[in-house]
């Protein structure tokens, strides 16, 4: 915001410690009303007046403090953010960056618990990037500002207290290509935001029980890098998917697709694609415990596979 | 206040009563932790639900939304059930899948609250929908916040149906606040009641602390409905006196001032109820005061029942998700 004053924040409730996980502190009075814009409880009004804003020259960023609200938001974020650079044959960029946070847990139920990142996947138009630690998040949301295309970047509140070192300058990340974390030959992983960390813990877990794994860190949901995924699965004939959102086709069910076309005959054992069950998040603490995957449903789905 | 009346402000104080002590408890146990659950407490606003309610009849629908123990009070809702699906408990209204903000008993005709802001308010006009249809006598009622009326949903129900003559009332619980925003910091023209009347609405606006201004108003507008199925719009003014979610009073962020809240806990709907009865009445003090004991008994058997409910065992994790 300070290198471009084009930049400016708009969303509901971004001036309020308690909505946005303390991620906004100091801007408001760094960067005054005028540029830290909270707003009416009106999301699709909001999601259009970006739009309109960065049709004419601006980089707004809009904030959705939980998924869940985006749905109000829907008709702007698809029907024209998306869609109206190539509808207009090319000539009306929308230099626009969707922050949507996924906050859930803590028997909050299914309308504040919402990880949509297949669905956004699913629109063409859209870049959705998924970054897993610090030096992304700060890279690829700075790289989503300079971009000259509507990219949703989804964080996820469970990764806040993630703690690393990052270059206090100014730095963008690329908002394409997966990561490959670890190195290995028995199976490949594939996680993205939060599940890596899940991922990691599994990884390690493995190890002691001399299971090789090879890890990929997907960050960008779209494009989606299934080419390094099919270099490891070459290697390693195996692949296990773990996904924040439903099962049902979701970025699991696209890669799958993918790599059984692609490494068809490199293949040992089917795909095995983790993620939420088809259900809407329940409330009790007894059923979100079962709901979410985790680290030990990682670690049986890749015993299982070997 | 004649005799009549001083029987329903008994009635309408006991459902103020009933609602308050449940959510003073219910703030009390809150810190323990037996439940995640976020809680939107309805301390304050007592009076709207509870004068509303004393109006309609189990075959009316109402919806609510993230705030919404009083109105499932109000409406004849079953303590044990709201106080054990905020527990997320198996034997909550909801089966432990909703918690606080997803609450229903059909069987009082309380038929939903939702979390997401002017959700539920659509809905209800499709229940209106449902009872103009039937053409019987019942309404549909709506409440929500100052907040739900930013949304554009809110007012495309407001054109539906006045449009469609629907016989539903929208009862807008003015209490100044969307979460920390004031209403002078998120609509150009405060006057939401003109600005419903726009749509040639019958717009009536209460003191929303003031019980029995709220009930013949509401009376009014409600009999009203039932008779031409017009729809109406009802703005009480009111605040809440606690934080926005959870037991605090939300003095630390900045948004309101200690003094504000002051002056609202000084206008305490229940007081200027409960003083209008002694007034008319010195024995009204006693039967009060019993009414009290009563529900202090109720409150405290529903937190009872909570605690020593299941939580829900893994296997229920499917239910309802279809028919
Ligand atoms: C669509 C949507 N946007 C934002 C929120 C977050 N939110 C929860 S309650 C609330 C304020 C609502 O204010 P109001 O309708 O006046 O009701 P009150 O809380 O004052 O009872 C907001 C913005 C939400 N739940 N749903």
């Amino acid at each position: 915001m300070e290198k471009d004053d084009s930049v400016f924040q708009i969303g509901v409730g971004i001036n309020t410690p308690w909505f946005v996980g303390q991620t906004m502190n100091g801007l408001l009075d760094r960067f005054s009303e005028e540029r830290m814009i909270d707003t009416p409880v009106s999301e699709n009004g909001v999601m259009g007046i970006a739009v309109g804003a960065a049709a004419t020259g601006s980089r707004p960023i809009v904030t959705f403090p939980r998924m869940d609200f985006m749905h109000y938001a829907m008709d702007q974020l698809v029907n024209h953010a998306a869609f109206f650079n190539y509808t207009l044959g090319g000539n009306l960029p929308i230099p626009l960056t969707i922050r949507a946070m996924i906050n859930r847990g803590g028997e909050q139920a299914s309308q504040h618990s919402q990880a949509l990142q297949s669905v956004f996947m699913h629109i063409p138009g859209l870049k959705v990037v998924m970054p897993s630690d610090p030096y992304d998040a700060k890279g690829m949301l700075l790289a989503a500002i300079e971009d000259n295309n509507p990219v949703l970047f989804i964080d996820d509140r469970w990764l806040y207290a993630e703690e690393e070192e990052v270059p206090a300058d100014y730095f963008t990340s690329p908002l394409e290509g997966a990561k490959r974390l670890e190195e290995g030959k028995d199976v490949s992983l594939v996680a993205s935001s939060y599940m890596v960390k899940e991922a990691k813990e599994a990884y390690a877990e493995l190890k002691k029980k001399n299971i090789s794994v090879e890890l990929i860190d997907l960050r960008s949901i779209s494009p989606l890098d299934t080419e390094t995924i099919a270099l490891s699965v070459r290697k390693t004939g195996r692949l296990v998917i773990v996904d924040g959102g439903w099962k049902t086709g979701g970025i699991s069910a696209e890669i799958a697709a993918v790599i059984s076309a692609d490494c068809h005959s490199d293949l040992k054992k089917p795909v095995i694609r983790l993620g939420l069950p088809d259900l809407p998040a329940p409330a009790a603490k007894t059923l979100e415990s079962v709901y979410y995957p985790n680290s030990s449903t990682v670690i049986s789905a890749v015993q299982h596979m070997i | 206040m004649e005799e009549k009346l001083s029987i329903t402000a008994l009635n309408i104080l006991e459902t103020m009563l009933r609602i308050r002590i449940f959510e003073q408890e219910l703030a009390e146990i809150t810190p323990n932790k037996e439940f995640n659950c976020p809680v939107h407490l309805y301390v304050g606003q007592e009076a709207i639900a509870s004068s509303v309610c004393e109006n309609l009849t189990d075959q009316d629908y109402v919806f609510s939304t993230h705030r919404s123990h009083g109105h499932y009070i109000a409406k004849g809702g079953n303590l044990n059930r709201l106080m054990a699906e905020i527990f997320c408990r198996e034997t909550g209204c909801s089966g432990g899948h909703g918690g606080s903000m997803h609450i229903t008993d059909k069987s009082v005709g309380f038929i939903a609250s939702s979390a997401i802001v002017a959700g539920t308010i659509p809905v209800a006009v499709g229940a209106a929908l449902t009872a103009k249809r039937a053409d019987n006598s019942q309404i549909s009622v709506a409440f929500f916040g100052d907040g739900a009326t930013d949304e554009g949903v809110f007012w495309e129900s407001i054109n539906i149906a006045a449009l469609y003559e629907l016989p539903i009332l929208f009862v807008c619980e003015n209490n100044l606040f969307s979460t920390h925003l004031p209403v002078s910091k998120r609509q150009a023209n405060q006057d939401i009641g003109e600005k419903v009347s726009t749509f040639g609405y019958k717009v009536i606006k209460a003191d929303g602390n003031d019980a029995l201004e709220v009930y013949s108003k509401a009376k009014t507008a409600i009999e009203g409905i039932r008779r031409t199925h017009k729809p109406a719009f009802l703005e009480a003014m009111t605040f809440r006196w606690l934080a926005h979610v959870g037991p605090t009073e939300d003095l630390d962020i900045g948004y309101r001032r200690k003094k504000d809240v002051e002056y609202w806990r000084g206008r305490c709907p229940i007081k200027l109820i409960n003083n209008q009865l002694i007034d008319t009445n010195k024995k009204n003090k006693d039967r009060i005061q019993e009414i009290e004991k009563k529900i202090k008994v109720e409150v405290a058997d529903s937190i009872e029942f909570a605690r020593t409910s299941a939580l829900p065992s893994a296997d229920r994790i499917s239910h309802g998700l279809y028919n």
